[in-house]
């Protein structure tokens, strides 16, 4: 047990070669539909990790269930493809066991807003070091067509053949609220913009939601490509302020001839949860650190026993 | 017990809010420090103020395995303990209340009542709490012990509290012990002293420690009865020892961070108890397919549903056995006292490091929330940390992840090629090189899909039935043989060819089987015990061959249905002759497992349940 763990800093960086997006290619091909709003959200995420200066070894990419979910196996870095909905539970455990990692959590509205409703709220309050790219296509695609939390109203699907009757979530509004400390939306239409606003979320320390629409092809009609072209409208073409979390809210709520996309909500200077517990204040990475008790420890606690 | 021990019980009733907890504690001290054993079980229900609170404390210089069959010293915080209890008391003991405001019922001839006039011994104090400690001054004397001994305890206990408060409680204790000296006879027995100093601990402390031990270094939980000692535990040490807790919205939030922190290289761990681990399930199926190391500990309850929260029941075990959906490779493993769950937890991470895939520990109320005296030499917080086969390394040197680091504990660190790297390689052993997260050259992706050996999945676009096969029998292969890694169960007791009776037990049940056993030996009845700790893997031959010997087999066990005799049936085909059950919500004790063997033995049943005759 007297093996000394080398902090991070002290290892010598060596140089290496620039990367390219085909550097983040998966083993295998996507497996979405021709058109999938899935493929834009990709190679934004490749293109922003070269950006970035990443590489595959350093990033942990983790994912749900849902066609969106299946994204780690088609992006080159270390991946989990968790349970439906759990991805969040799952990147929080690795995120705080290993903070040295970048960790990406992606995936669809279902997995995230509805069956993983509540450890989005949790995740997001506890401000996890993160981002979190939401693939939002308004639909149930793996299991060929049924609304999503994110579905509007009177929308008709195999689930809601008469209309839904359902009021959908707001993503962006639910995540100012519950603490969330960089709130973005984007159109998987208009990568470049994602892209920017993907490294911004990296750079960002906190727990970062990218809200994407994602259209599918095959099973929202309503919601497609032409739909979102004629209606985003960039927020930074406006001089929106980001601190400004009430008006944040207002243009996130706004859902007609005119849809918001950019940058809704930043707070800069909230700590992360890494930041806030101790444990975590000197040693490096939890997984990486001596295991075990000490003899000195084990006199302590056995001491308090007596 | 044979008679020539000291063997002694004392109960303290009340209600919740009472304070039974802080004399309780003291005593525990004072017997603990003298080298007696311990063995305590706290009744108690699922209130925080009011309620009816039984705490039994059974003390002795031989260890002691469970809380015993008699009480020698009652003393009545209420007088719903005096109504309650009065009864269980028979000649030669001891009932302490306070006669202030507690009526004394009828007692049995040779009860020795010993009414205590808190308001006059205490100047009226309207500390409600004060009672507590006169009775401890009390009790003291009646067991001969020096006053001077429980001024030091209190004064430990209420140091923080400044020298106001201990100098009251000293003044109390000391009219309690002295007013006690001047009209009560001391028992008949007075307290001897031990060996060696002893420890006391809980078993959720047991199941934290040996985690802790283990090299646990990230735990998280929700919280539910009776497991979040554990978290307490934890939660206390946490800093000091280096560990991550979190404190999680749901126990399926709970199963999957333990889950991701296993995955990037901790030693990872999570308790709860039947409602929390349902939660859990689907988890425990993704830990395997992942092939992830995470271990996970169910401390039972009486169910079904939020059933009895505070009470104790071995009726988790089929729950646990049909948990998450599939088939799959896990470690079930039922420890049988504090100690024992202790040195379990390192042997289980060492397993599940190595097999990497999830093992389940079930405890119950009994074992979890009881208070036990422990060996400090029994205590080995360093036991051998053995993390199979993980890859820390960048085979090029080129990782920038720290190197030379501890995860090279055993033969941790391994050499393969960065090229190719295959997560799920279909090995002779089924074991694939794990590598973590961070390292250079080994970038994959892990997956709760089937999939092929280089984690892509085989399931979603062309489902391969050659492919999913292998994966299946590669999974399978880390099990084969396990059994040869764990001990199998011992017989004890009477030999194979003189016991007229078999019990098997499992779990929790062990200690107050072989007290069974020693008094049915000493009524000239030979018996012996089989206890079962390892579920999964279940020995199988080991337990063929006690069935083969046996005369007559009897299955102990604290459920309804009889689970772990429909385990035995199902991964056996043995069937028990008869059988011992207690589903009241309340453990079993001595006497009762007695009287079964003796009906069972005289054949007027094949189920016997028995009636439980403390009732809280």
């Amino acid at each position: 047990m007297s093996v000394e763990t080398l902090p991070r800093e002290e290892v010598e960086a060596k140089p290496v070669a620039p990367l390219k997006a085909k550097d983040f290619k998966g083993k295998v091909d996507p497996d979405w539909c021709p058109g999938c709003g899935d493929f834009g959200v990709l190679s934004s995420l490749q293109r922003a990790c070269v950006n970035l200066g990443l590489r595959p070894h350093e990033i942990l990419t983790i994912s749900g269930i849902g066609c969106s979910s299946n994204f780690p196996g088609f992006f080159n870095s270390y991946g989990m493809h968790t349970l439906h909905g759990r991805a969040l539970a799952v990147a929080t455990g690795a995120q705080m066991a290993n903070h040295e990692l970048t960790v990406f959590v992606t995936g669809g509205d279902g997995d995230g807003y509805g069956i993983g409703g509540n450890h989005f709220t949790h995740t997001a309050r506890r401000n996890v070091d993160l981002t979190y790219i939401v693939m939002d296509n308004q639909i149930y695609g793996l299991t060929t067509g049924q609304i999503s939390p994110t579905s509007t109203i009177d929308m008709k699907t195999k689930s809601t053949p008469f209309g839904s009757v359902e009021m959908p979530i707001n993503p962006i509004t639910a995540a100012i609220m519950n603490g969330a400390t960089f709130v973005a939306r984007a159109f998987s239409g208009d990568a470049r913009h994602l892209t920017g606003l993907i490294e911004q979320a990296v750079q960002h320390r906190g727990f970062s939601l990218i809200d994407v629409f994602s259209p599918c092809v095959t099973f929202n009609k309503d919601n497609d490509y032409p739909f979102f072209k004629q209606r985003v409208k960039k927020l930074e073409d406006e001089g929106h302020d980001p601190g400004d979390w009430k008006t944040a809210c207002e243009k996130a709520m706004i859902w007609g001839d005119e849809i918001y996309t950019g940058l809704f909500f930043q707070k800069t200077d909230a700590p992360t949860l890494g930041d806030r517990e101790p444990v975590l204040d000197e040693g490096g990475a939890m997984a990486w650190r001596e295991l075990g008790i000490t003899e000195e420890q084990s006199d302590r606690i056995i001491k308090r026993m007596m | 017990m044979s008679s020539d021990k000291f063997d002694f019980a004392i109960a303290i009733g009340g209600a919740a809010g009472q304070g039974i907890a802080t004399p309780g504690n003291v005593l525990a001290r004072i017997f603990i420090r003298r080298g007696l054993h311990l063995n305590a079980y706290n009744a108690y229900q699922s209130i925080i103020r009011g309620g009816h609170i039984f705490l039994t404390m059974r003390i002795s210089d031989q260890p002691v395995s469970n809380h015993g069959d008699k009480l020698d010293l009652l003393v009545c915080l209420n007088q719903d303990t005096m109504d309650r209890h009065l009864g269980l008391m028979g000649p030669g003991t001891r009932v302490l209340y306070n006669s202030d405001t507690i009526t004394p019922g009828t007692p049995e001839d040779g009860v020795h009542l010993c009414p205590l006039p808190i308001n006059e011994l205490t100047d009226n104090n309207r500390n409600k709490l004060v009672q507590n400690t006169v009775a401890l001054g009390t009790i003291l004397y009646l067991l001969d012990v020096d006053f001077q001994i429980l001024e030091d305890i209190i004064t430990m206990q209420f140091r923080r509290k400044g020298q106001e408060v201990i100098d009251e409680n000293v003044g109390v204790a000391r009219a309690g012990y002295d007013y006690a000296a001047a009209h009560f006879e001391p028992c008949s027995q007075s307290l001897p002293s031990g060996g060696k100093p002893l420890a006391v601990w809980t078993g959720n402390d047991a199941l934290a420690m040996g985690g802790a031990s283990a090299g646990v270094k990230f735990y998280c939980a929700y919280p539910m009865s009776p497991s979040t000692g554990v978290l307490h535990w934890m939660a206390q040490n946490a800093r000091e020892l280096g560990i991550m807790v979190r404190q999680v919205e749901d126990e399926i939030g709970v199963a999957n961070m333990a889950i991701g922190a296993a995955h990037v290289g901790c030693r990872s761990m999570c308790a709860t108890s039947g409602g929390g681990f349902a939660l859990m399930t689907e988890a425990v199926g993704s830990a395997a397919m992942m092939e992830i190391p995470v271990v996970f500990i169910d401390v039972q309850r009486a169910g079904p549903s939020t059933g009895v929260p505070t009470k104790t029941e071995q009726g988790d075990l089929w729950q646990i056995l049909g948990a998450s959906q599939g088939d799959f490779e896990r470690f079930i493993v039922a420890p049988t006292d504090a100690l024992d769950a202790f040195h379990t937890l390192p042997e289980l991470f060492n397993l599940v490091d190595h097999c990497q895939c999830p093992g389940i520990v079930i405890s119950d109320l009994l074992i979890s929330e009881g208070t036990f005296s422990v060996d400090p030499d029994a205590i080995d917080m360093q036991p051998g940390i053995d993390r199979g086969e993980l890859i820390t390394q960048s085979s090029n040197g080129a990782s920038d992840i720290p190197t030379g680091s501890q995860l090279a504990n055993g033969h941790g660190l391994i050499g393969a090629p960065s090229n190719g790297y295959l997560r799920y390689v279909n090995t002779e052993s089924g074991i694939s090189p794990r590598a973590l997260p961070g390292v250079e050259g080994y970038a994959h992706v892990v997956a709760t899909d089937e999939h092929d050996e280089d984690g892509v999945l085989v399931s979603d676009e062309f489902t391969n039935p050659h492919k999913r096969r292998k994966m299946v029998e590669k999974r399978a292969r880390k099990f084969k043989n396990i059994a040869q890694r764990i001990e199998p169960p011992a017989l004890s007791g009477a030999s194979a060819e003189d016991a007229e009776i078999t019990l098997i037990g499992w779990g929790s049940t062990r200690g107050v089987i072989r007290e069974a056993v020693e008094i049915l030996h000493r009524d000239g009845v030979a018996v012996n015990h089989l206890p079962i700790k390892w579920i999964v893997p279940l020995h199988v031959d080991a337990i063929q061959e006690v069935f083969d010997k046996a005369k007559k087999t009897v299955i102990v066990e604290n459920n309804h249905s009889g689970q772990f005799h429909r385990y035995l049936r199902s991964e056996t085909g043995l069937t028990a002759d008869g059988h011992i059950r207690k589903y009241d919500g309340e453990p079993f004790m001595p006497h009762h497992i007695v009287d079964g063997v003796r009906e069972l033995l005289a054949g007027t049943t094949d189920i016997y349940v028995p009636y439980q005759e403390v009732i809280v």
